[in-house]
């Protein structure tokens, strides 16, 4: 069990920057995730905490002990630091069994022979591979090699677990499964875990806290799962927790008009001063209603309609831009919402994030 | 990987520099030498002599000889491997997997054994048949003189088509079939679809193996010198043997040799340069990945001729060669009748038992196989392990002195040795069983690189940092997860090195002395003195010890794979 910190580091390949002065802490026994987009140098700040890589300046301690030291060139090599790690790859060894895998850490330490069985197979039973210890890693499927690498990792109880987007091989069902496993472990064993991913999904699902890295190494927003998800501090973290609608909004005095048009601007009032503006919200934000005489809302002309079972998608022109909209199907169905292409329709918004300035939409879907 | 920062030279630095200084050694020093001796005459770099003697007759004739035999041998050699090639992969010729297994044989056949072979068959005097068709059916002369352009050229084409043949044959067998059944939906008839759609394809394959043919005959000593030098053939090769044996190592000499090795090593470069632009051609990539089930022509009434010509062409490039060398080899005399009262088994007693040129001969040869194998195996894996997987500046250096020799025939590399190794710098091991130790060791690095190189990638880094964070040091991922994984690679090696190491003559009869024959030279010499029933006996020992050789690795290797 250990707490991290991580003050003032930087890193640079072949002269650029991936990192530069990024300072973090990871408190003693929580999930942390560290979400970003492919390449943005979570990876590094992974290898640097596991001793893989050396910072070029600041400090990272593990437990209050200094691990890394790029002032007085002290290093801790990776098997000091005393940590399990479970890489993109699973990195399971082929010519070992199942069994000799999860052991090696233990062997390593010294273990004596019947602690050594005996936690090994408490360490294959926890992630549900009792009975497979004598196969070799190729007579198993790709989850069944990365449940090897997190027992591996478990095995020896290490202080600080790290996890470089273990479940990006794995199929969507065995992904959410093996997602609730390491949050039952992690409880379980009250150990800290470092979580590197792109999938917010899994982020959001999965940490006790997450911080949110963009491309160029700049952790942009650090909190809660709903915390970050509710309240974005921008709209880098707002689009990359989900997909994202935009619509312009020009402030002329006291009115409100979207973009460019006449047309008045109806929901939440902007929290955020200044003439231009956007607001953001989700897919799951839109409320839908059939444009008769007297319904509210922004007015908007539906463009596509796709049943996707479980809800309706559907896209929507709201005097210019396209949103996308997602409402249940038995919503749809009890209130006469089935529309099709190029019906109108009349559009609310239950919640509405304001950015200043016009974003260009983007989706990030 | 991950050391204290401060110290600057850790164990990357450490492994880097001592490979370094161990491809230096016996890599670049004594290649470096000769061009120096090539180029350098009382101090000053010299051209004008480099071109008086590339103007002696005798050398421009080598070279002009080199040129004719490799470019014939390459015709000749692409012709019959690539019809038996696809014989034996787009045909329904009976039995094609065994024949396509036979077709291989000539591979481990060393082909100066083989000359030896054909020299007893057909010299024009005493050969065997020659002498068959003149004595029995009163010929007036022999029917086919093998001390020829064309014998040379014959005897070299048996030994080095597989080359192609297995170059091609592999193309044939991974070519997507559906290519040409679309061509055959399209309209076209077999003759168009093999004309522009089959030949095109293979033909990068063709001409890979056609370079392969050439690079191996430009360089090739033995058949030349076997069935050359009594008629005044020579080749580059032979010329450089010629001049470092026969002048007792007078300047002059030597500097001829390097001026002929310089030739030989800007052709061989140009002729893999060649061979890599031919296989980096985009269009190859249309016949790769997994194996199909390739369309078969059927035969019809040339199936059964076919097959018999494959026969007699194996019976009488293979069987023929070896029954002979063995009979021979069981002779009271040469030149006696094979009666069973002519024939003993005394002479391969004599060899094996009693004679100690002959003892000593194989002894050295299974010793310096055995050494150079396992020096450059473990050579190899660290090298390798530094070109492959340590962040280390530099080496490139490292991949392209390692590969060097890939490129350099046999006599260039003992030619260096000799410049290297005589004492000119202090140390003098010419003569001793050190010098073809060291020039084997410089010869066979590249097979080790190669086959360590390709295990050590399927070694992903993040194997090593599982390792690592699991509490290993670097020597316990080392000894734990590296050498468990790349312990096959190196079993190749190993054998990749000790067979043919075994069976090599090029280098060793460059460098051998009274006490330091190998197989090879030990053949060879036999020969030349004309002792020719023992040269044949310990060649069928040679032949014997070779395909044990074979037959075991094929059992070890799949013996692994099985596990």
């Amino acid at each position: 069990m250990a707490d991290v910190r991580i003050d003032g580091v930087g890193k640079k390949y072949a002269g650029r920057a991936v990192l530069s002065d990024l300072s973090l802490t990871l408190n003693d026994g929580e999930c942390f995730t560290l979400l970003g987009p492919s390449g943005c140098g979570k990876t590094v700040l992974m290898r640097l905490i596991a001793g893989f890589e050396t910072p070029d300046c600041g400090v990272i301690s593990i437990g209050g002990e200094p691990v890394a030291d790029a002032a007085s060139g002290q290093m801790l090599p990776p098997d000091k630091r005393g940590l399990g790690m479970v890489f993109q790859d699973y990195a399971v060894w082929p010519h070992m069994s199942v069994f000799d895998n999860v052991a090696y850490p233990l062997k390593l330490a010294g273990t004596d022979a019947v602690a050594l069985r005996e936690r090994t197979l408490r360490a294959v039973g926890l992630v549900g591979l009792s009975g497979l210890e004598a196969r070799l890693p190729s007579q198993l499927s790709g989850g069944q090699q990365q449940r090897v690498a997190l027992a591996r990792a478990l095995v020896s109880e290490p202080r600080l677990l790290l996890l470089d987007e273990p479940l990006n091989n794995l199929d969507a069902n065995l992904r959410e499964e093996m997602r609730f496993e390491i949050k039952a472990l992690q409880q379980k064993l009250g150990i800290t875990i470092l979580y590197v991913t792109h999938d917010q999904e899994i982020a959001l699902g999965i940490s006790d806290r997450l911080a949110v890295m963009d491309e160029n190494g700049v952790l942009r927003q650090i909190g809660a799962p709903e915390e970050v998800y509710e309240r974005p501090v921008d709209d880098f973290v707002f689009r990359f927790l989900g997909i994202a609608n935009f619509l312009p909004v020009r402030r002329d005095g006291d009115s409100l008009y979207i973009g460019g048009s006449m047309a008045a601007w109806v929901g939440p009032p902007p929290d955020k001063p200044g003439a231009t503006l956007t607001a953001g919200f989700r897919p799951s934000d839109v409320l839908l209603a059939r444009d008769e005489g007297g319904s509210d809302g922004l007015p908007g002309i539906i463009r596509r309609a796709s049943f996707l079972g479980a809800q309706v998608d559907y896209l929507i022109d709201i005097a210019g831009t396209l949103v996308r909209a997602a409402l249940p199907s038995h919503e749809c169905l009890a209130r006469n919402l089935l529309f099709v292409e190029g019906d109108r329709c009349r559009v609310e918004l239950a919640s509405v994030q304001w950015f200043e300035g016009n974003i260009v939409a983007g989706d990030r879907a | 990987m991950s050391t204290a920062k401060d110290s600057r030279f850790g164990t990357p630095e450490i492994l880097f520099g001592l490979s370094v200084a161990v491809l230096v050694i016996v890599v670049a020093v004594p290649m470096l030498l000769i061009f120096f001796n090539a180029f350098w005459v009382d101090g000053h770099f010299n051209v004008a002599d480099v071109v008086k003697v590339l103007r002696h007759p005798e050398t421009y004739k080598a070279l002009g000889n080199s040129l004719v035999l490799s470019v014939g041998v390459t015709i000749t050699g692409t012709i019959v491997g690539t019809f038996f090639a696809w014989l034996v992969t787009r045909t329904d010729l009976p039995f094609k997997k065994s024949m396509k297994l036979l077709f291989l044989v000539p591979f481990m056949l060393p082909a100066f054994i083989g000359a030896l072979a054909w020299k007893m068959l057909l010299s024009p005097r005493a050969g065997y048949i020659n002498r068959f068709f003149m004595d029995v059916l009163g010929f007036d002369g022999p029917i086919f003189d093998i001390y020829t352009y064309a014998g040379i050229i014959l005897v070299e084409t048996m030994y080095l088509f597989p080359f192609v043949f297995i170059q091609v044959s592999g193309a044939l067998e991974r070519m997507d079939p559906t290519l040409e059944e679309s061509a055959r939906i399209s309209g076209a008839d077999l003759f168009t679809i093999t004309r522009k759609i089959t030949i095109p394809l293979v033909l990068p394959s063709i001409l890979s193996g056609a370079l392969l043919i050439m690079l191996y005959s430009m360089a090739h000593f033995g058949t030349v010198a076997v069935l050359g030098i009594e008629t005044g053939i020579y080749n580059i090769p032979t010329l450089i043997y010629e001049k470092i044996h026969q002048s007792a190592g007078s300047f002059d000499s030597i500097r001829t040799a390097t001026v002929l090795a310089t030739v030989l090593v800007i052709t061989a470069a140009l002729i893999l340069w060649l061979q890599n632009k031919v296989l980096s051609k985009g269009r190859y990539q249309i016949i790769a990945g997994k194996s199909f089930r390739p369309t078969e022509l059927k035969l019809r009434g040339l199936r059964v001729p076919l097959f018999v010509f494959c026969l007699l062409y194996i019976g009488f490039t293979i069987v023929l060669p070896t029954a002979t060398i063995f009979m021979v080899g069981g002779l009271k005399t040469y030149g006696l009748p094979f009666t069973a009262e002519n024939l003993t088994l005394a002479n391969y007693n004599h060899i094996l038992f009693e004679w100690d040129l002959t003892r000593d001969a194989i002894w050295n040869s299974i010793s310096l196989g055995l050494s150079s194998a396992l020096v450059t195996m473990f050579a190899g894996v660290v090298i390798s392990y530094v070109i492959v997987k340590m962040k280390v500046r530099g080496k490139g250096i490292l991949e392209f002195l390692g590969m060097l020799p890939f490129s350099v025939p046999g006599s260039v590399i003992a030619l260096g040795v000799i410049l290297a190794w005589s004492g000119k710098f202090g140390v003098n091991l010419y003569n001793t069983v050190w010098i073809i130790l060291l020039a084997y060791i410089a010869r066979y690095m590249a097979f080790s690189l190669k086959a360590n190189s390709a295990a050590l990638e399927q070694v992903h880094d993040s194997l090593v940092e599982a390792a690592r964070a699991s509490g290993a040091t670097m020597a316990q991922a080392l000894r734990d997860i590296v050498i468990p994984l790349v312990r096959p690679g190196m079993i190749a090696a190993f054998f990749l090195i000790f067979l043919p190491a075994l069976r090599e003559l090029t280098v060793s009869v460059l460098l051998y002395g009274p006490t330091t024959r190998t197989i090879g030279v030990a053949i060879y010499t036999l020969n030349e003195d004309g002792e020719t029933v023992y040269s044949a006996a310990l060649a069928g020992i040679a032949l014997v010890i070779i395909v044990l050789g074979e037959v075991l690795i094929k059992r070890l290797v799949t013996g692994k794979n099985n596990s």
